[in-house]
């Protein structure tokens, strides 16, 4: 039987469908779920999908963060369950405690959409451990609050504790302190990010790449990590 | 029908970028004397009733957990009719 991802709906949600079809590509089954339901209908790894919940107000993931289904991703999560959040599904996270920090609006105050290298610093996560540390990959960015921010204790135990995933290289897009692009739990089943690993799963459609125009396919690595946590926790 | 405020900031340690953007145009445009601006969020909420220490309590632990996010921004007030209560 193959993996079943789940990818949760929010009102103002924008790239289910594309997180949806990523799951596909690497063949496993994606699940749609509902924000307003406590139902994860028994799949094996869930995904925070990107967009704008709630138009953003209050504060970007705030108010999806309180969703009914929340409850069961934050026990999931708890019990070791691969989640990742992408873009607005990780400023839910850090809502919703799951990931330390906040996420505050691009130092320059403008919505930025480029192909953004990154590189890998944790690799042994639910969501990365097909990349190996240290390596470079390109992945879409496309956000208006990304700035990653925290507390100087918080920032030394993340650097100390290897929970960074992910670093942005070439340049720091949004101000994200010490270049943060994403976050891993300390168990390495939650995983966040602002960057958008689901448009980068099919050559045509993904970043440039040196190699050749649309040609990043960078992303399908962190829907192949899942499905080798899944199998290491059956 | 008495209303509470509840103002929310940017803690003041951290970058507010809608507030730098102010102060940029704000010294465009000549209004160089005010040195720095920054931009919270004010919640009004009308209640039926006296506001009693429960209605105050309850009004302070919404302001914590849901309209303020705590890693990046600070309660600084909370009034009631116009006439602060203590925050913490």
């Amino acid at each position: 039987m193959s993996a079943r991802i789940g990818v949760i709906t929010f009102p103002g949600s924008l790239d289910d469908r594309d997180a949806q079809r990523a799951v596909r590509h690497v063949g496993a089954e994606p699940v749609a779920l509902w924000h307003g339901t406590h139902d994860l209908q028994g799949v094996d790894a869930i995904i925070l999908p990107g967009g704008f919940s709630y138009g953003d107000y209050l504060r970007p993931g705030a108010i999806a963060a309180f969703s009914p289904i929340m409850t069961e991703v934050i026990d999931a999560a708890n019990k070791g369950m691969p989640v990742l959040g992408i873009c607005n599904g990780f400023q839910m996270l850090v809502e919703s405690h799951l990931l330390p920090g906040g996420l505050i609006r691009n130092a320059h105050q403008q919505f930025i959409r480029r192909d953004q290298r990154l590189v890998v610093e944790n690799a042994s996560t639910a969501w990365t451990n097909t990349f190996e540390a240290g390596q470079e990959i390109i992945i879409p960015l496309k956000n208006g609050d990304g700035g990653y921010i925290a507390n100087d204790e918080t920032l030394k135990q993340l650097e100390g504790e290897g929970l960074i995933a992910f670093r942005y290289a070439g340049l720091n897009p949004n101000g994200s302190l010490n270049d943060i692009a994403g976050l891993s739990n300390e168990r390495g089943n939650v995983v966040g990010l602002m960057p958008h690993p689901e448009h980068a799963i099919e050559p045509g459609f993904g970043p440039n790449t040196p190699a050749a125009m649309r040609s990043g396919v960078d992303g399908l690595g962190f829907f192949e990590s899942a499905l080798n946590a899944i199998t290491a926790r059956v | 029908m008495p209303t509470i405020v509840v103002d929310v900031m940017p803690k003041a340690e951290l970058l507010d970028p809608q507030g730098k953007a102010t102060t940029g145009a704000l010294h465009r445009l000549g209004h160089g004397s005010f040195e720095n601006v920054r931009i919270g969020k004010r919640f009004e909420f009308t209640v039926e009733g006296e506001v009693t220490d429960a209605v105050l309590a309850e009004v302070r632990k919404v302001a914590d957990e849901i309209l303020s996010n705590s890693v990046i921004e600070d309660v600084v007030a909370i009034s009631v009719d116009g006439v602060p209560t203590e925050v913490r």
